[in-house]
């Protein structure tokens, strides 16, 4: 490996030392505090080392990575929204009961899984991180074990998981054997090559979509969504819902940019029956839910939706728009699981529409916080979903996808129902002598976080020129 | 640059009234109050300094916003933006008067949606660029939102979300279409931009241009509202506040019309003068129509409700007239209905405030308790009926002068319309105020708020009925588009 390998590769190499690191400092010394004060270092260091990692751009690592500007904004988004993850994840874990140092290990190598998939550009590297990224969610997800649902959770997750990684691992197999490339420009090369798409590929990248279809939780492999959402810790949650989701999007958009997935009308017919049924089946099935964790589950699923959306475009804005509508969507859904994450008790988490009820009267800058955050994913303008939004849809008329767009605009609708039932309830006026008069205070750290993550959500949406010029020379690598 | 001010001026002082309602609810509502006085007192300088102009654009004013997609902050106004404006912050005023006893718990809450809703409609008029009148349009919703949501009567949230929805899904439609002209323009030009001079005259085939133009029409449409899209408005308007009432009736519908009239119209003349007999039937139904379900009602919000879906068909149906008597007979309509509508929302929420009952079988005989409202009440309803000598008259007549020479069977549809009005509006009179009365209330009549804000009503639709000049002169100033 040469100098510039190491810079190029500093994020992922500072996170994998700093997993083994935290390992035996838990080992050596257990404290929750030492434990989480590492791991922000840890996670600033990998920050910081993104920035001489921009020097060497775009830097392949044969066989396995590259580093391009796609993938090095990728993974600083992915490295910021763990960041801020894991500020909220302190008070939350602090008011449990069970051993809280190993979250902080798992949390490092599932954020190390998630990059290497954003680097990643062959079969190998592709499996290796899908895996480190499952199998720390594994014990993630069922971190507290105490809590009823979280078994089932954890067991849950580990079965389709297991399954789906199989699927993966036969569709590759298939690839392979008709193409006999591993990495994906190799692999467009030779589809391109053989001039047609002939049906055992075809398979393949069926199985393929499985695999990475069940990480995004798109329908119809969305099963599992609101049962992790609902029994996994909230910031494991919200880990699932970005830097999870977003990694396996990252990925996907690489690797059907590299075999020219626009090339065969098969594969994008698939891709935008899976968009449309997700943001139906997100939306309508959220509409009759009671608790805050399923209804962000359905609307992830819906949200994914939209995003294939702007893939599907098949244009130069749709990639834009679709990595501008991923910033959109991180920020927000941290967004709406920190106020979850800071309204929880050490009791319960709160997590049905009765906890919200009256919520602003109480807690008026908590609740502005959160109807922020649901404005954005119902794309209200102020915000940065509704530049996100309108970006989609901008890419939609530009590709002339009609068809999906007045999909997407039915499934805005039923959306904002949902959304705004929420913000109703939270300003629903109290009845007189409900009004409860202690108001316990709210972590000062998850406030500083819920603050930041709204001025980056109304800034976005006011003025997102400068988000908007970054995307769009980072993209201009991938066409 | 005034034109940024109007603006800001209202963002500023809806955040403020909030900061100040929390130590003081008179703070919030004189910041509130004072405000749009502020920008009432410009408009005016701004009318009285251009009354003889001949300028098509008074003033503009445009600063880049994010180039990359060609959206700028693109102000712009004319004759009609600014006859909009002064009503807005006309009613605007008398909504934050008209509220000072009504509204007393969320007080810096309440005006800070208020200001914002008219901050998105000061926008929404005065926009010129496409992205930013989007973004204006669904701005307005949200603190919309909660007024109804939040301060409404009984089944409030049930209207909101209606209303929300109705609207919003017509706001995407539109987004859509903005965005389809976004890129035939650039088709055609190679430039990317949202800027309604550059969009006017795109060039574009007639199938693209009538799928556009109903993008647009369909959320104008819903706003106005027109048959069959009014079902949110009967609810909406009664379960708002009075205040909300006034904002919605007075100003939320007439941002649907301006919108036909800035940018229905002039952006796609062929395909709007295909649509027209469409355009005009639904115009000539919700005349009808609205005004028999008027007749029908026992709920007195509900009846003034529907009076709008009726009297809002005359905008329709002037609008796609193609003539410049109806196009100044609907600026005149859009003025008047705004100032009688809110003036009978104002009435029905005084007396909400004093007989806890907005039901008509409940009411009768009121004016020996009331003589003051009744005359208000009085005036107002034969406003609203068309009477000679008040606003509404000169708008219904220029109205169907107009239409008549587009169309001879609309215009005589439209005219048994005036029939109906009279109808339902002497039923409210007889309803409310004459009669026998059943029950014994005892309450007081106009107190001095109630009498400033009536009295400024009964001026200013006394003032249109009899000297209808200088609005006319002003809104005669318009690229309208004529046939």
């Amino acid at each position: 490996m040469s100098f510039a390998d190491f810079l190029s590769l500093g994020p992922l190499i500072t996170l994998c030392a700093a997993a083994v690191v935290a390992m035996l400092l838990v080992a050596a010394w257990r404290n929750h505090r030492i434990v989480y004060s590492f791991s922000l270092i840890a996670f600033g260091m990998a920050m910081a080392a993104v920035i001489p990692a921009i020097k060497y751009i775009p830097h392949p690592v044969p066989p396995l990575l590259v580093i391009d500007e796609f993938s090095l904004f990728n993974s600083g988004l992915i490295l910021v929204s763990g960041f801020i993850i894991l500020l909220l994840s302190f008070n939350y874990f602090e008011e449990r009961e069970e051993r809280k140092e190993e979250y902080y290990i798992l949390l490092l190598l599932a954020t190390i899984g998630a990059l290497v998939l954003v680097v990643s550009r062959h079969f190998m590297s592709l499996f290796l991180g899908l895996e480190i990224l499952s199998i720390s969610l594994y014990g993630l997800i069922a971190y507290l074990r105490a809590r009823e649902r979280s078994d089932e959770a954890g067991i849950k997750y580990l079965m389709l998981a297991a399954l789906s990684s199989a699927f993966l691992l036969f569709g590759m197999a298939l690839v392979y054997a008709f193409t006999g490339h591993m990495d994906f420009p190799g692999i467009g090369a030779a589809l391109r090559e053989a001039g047609y798409l002939p049906v055992s590929v075809m398979a393949g990248f069926g199985l393929m979509l499985i695999g990475v279809g069940f990480k995004l939780g798109i329908v119809p492999f969305h099963m599992w969504a609101p049962d992790i959402y609902e029994g996994a810790p909230l910031p494991v949650a919200a880990f699932i819902a970005t830097v999870s989701k977003g990694a396996m999007l990252v990925l996907l958009i690489r690797f059907y940019q590299d075999i020219h997935g626009n090339d065969y009308p098969m594969l994008w017919w698939i891709v935008a029956i899976i968009a449309v049924a997700s943001m139906f089946a997100g939306n309508w099935l959220a509409l009759t839910q009671q608790n805050i964790k399923r209804i962000l589950a359905y609307s992830s699923i819906a949200h994914m939706g939209y995003i294939l959306v702007a893939f599907l475009s098949g244009v130069q804005t749709g990639l834009e728009a679709l990595a501008f509508y991923l910033v959109a969507y991180f920020i927000t859904s941290i967004g709406a699981f920190g106020v979850v994450i800071v309204m929880s008790s050490s009791l319960q988490d709160a997590e049905t529409i009765a906890d919200y009820r009256g919520l602003f009267w109480r807690y008026p800058w908590v609740a502005t916080v959160f109807t922020a955050m649901l404005l954005s994913l119902a794309g209200i303008p102020l915000t940065a979903g509704f530049i996100g939004k309108f970006y989609v849809v901008l890419a939609g008329v530009d590709g002339h996808q009609w068809f999906l767009l007045f999909m997407l605009v039915i499934n805005s609708v039923i959306g904002l129902y949902y959304y705004i039932r929420l913000v109703a309830a939270m300003f629903a006026v109290p009845a007189k002598g409900q009004q409860t008069t202690v108001v316990p205070a709210l972590p000062m750290a998850g406030n500083i976080t819920l603050g930041i993550l709204t001025i980056l959500l109304i800034g976005l949406g006011v003025y997102p020129t400068a988000m908007m010029a970054l995307i769009q020379q980072m993209m201009r690598i991938l066409v | 640059m005034i034109l940024l001010v109007l603006i800001l001026v209202l963002f500023g002082a809806a955040l403020l009234s909030w900061v100040a309602g929390v130590k003081s609810h008179a703070a919030s509502r004189w910041i509130a109050l004072c405000s749009l006085l502020v920008n009432l007192g410009i408009i005016t300088g701004i009318w009285l300094e251009h009354t003889h102009s001949n300028s098509r654009w008074w003033y503009q004013f445009r600063m880049d916003w994010v180039p990359h997609f060609g959206i700028s902050l693109h102000l712009a106004m004319d004759g009609l933006s600014m006859l909009m404006l002064a009503l807005t912050f006309f009613l605007g005023a008398l909504a934050v008067l008209i509220s000072w006893k009504e509204i007393q718990n969320r007080v810096g809450f309440f005006h800070f949606n208020l200001l914002f809703v008219l901050c998105g409609i000061t926008g929404v008029f005065l926009t010129m660029d496409l992205f930013l009148f989007y973004f204006f349009w669904e701005m307005m919703l949200i603190p919309m939102y909660f007024l109804i949501g939040i301060w409404g009567h009984e089944h409030r949230e049930y209207a909101a979300n209606k209303f929300f929805l109705f609207t919003q899904a017509g706001g995407l439609l539109m987004l859509l279409a903005i965005l389809g002209l976004y890129f035939v323009h650039k088709a055609n030009t190679n430039v990317y931009t949202f800027n309604y001079f550059e969009l006017l005259n795109t060039p574009m085939t007639p199938f693209m241009e009538r799928w556009l133009m109903l993008g647009f029409l369909i959320a104008f449409l819903v706003k106005l509202p027109a048959v069959p899209f009014h079902t949110w408005l009967p609810d909406a308007h009664t379960e708002a506040p009075t205040a909300g009432s006034v904002v919605l009736a007075g100003l939320l519908l007439k941002t649907g019309a301006y919108g036909i009239l800035r940018f229905v119209l002039p952006l796609f003349p062929i395909a709007a003068a295909d649509i027209a007999p469409v355009a005009m039937l639904l115009g000539v139904a919700g005349i009808l129509y609205g005004g028999m379900l008027a007749y029908a009602q026992t709920d007195l919000k509900r009846l003034i409700a529907y009076t709008s879906v009726s009297h809002m068909g005359f905008v329709l149906l002037g609008a796609f007239a193609f003539n410049e008597i109806a196009y100044q007979g609907v600026v005149m309509q859009m003025i008047t209905h705004g100032i009688s509508t809110g003036a009978l929302f104002i009435i029905a929420g005084a007396l909400y405030e004093r007989i806890h009952t907005r039901n008509l079988r409940q009411m009768g005989g009121l004016w020996l308790r009331l003589p003051m409202m009744g005359s208000a009440a009085m005036i107002f309803v034969m406003a609203s009926l068309g009477l000679p000598g008040l606003g509404n008259f000169v708008a219904e007549f220029l109205v169907l002068l107009g239409s008549w020479q587009a169309s001879h069977v609309f215009t005589i549809l439209a005219t048994i319309g005036l029939v109906v009005a009279t109808a339902y509006s002497l039923r409210i009179m007889q309803k409310v105020f004459f009669g026998p009365c059943d029950r014994q209330y005892a309450m007081p009549d106009l107190n001095g708020r109630e009498l400033v804000i009536i009295i400024a009503l009964v001026i200013v639709i006394c003032w249109l009925g009899f000297h209808p000049q200088p609005v006319l002169n002003t809104s005669q100033n318009i690229d309208y588009v004529i046939r």
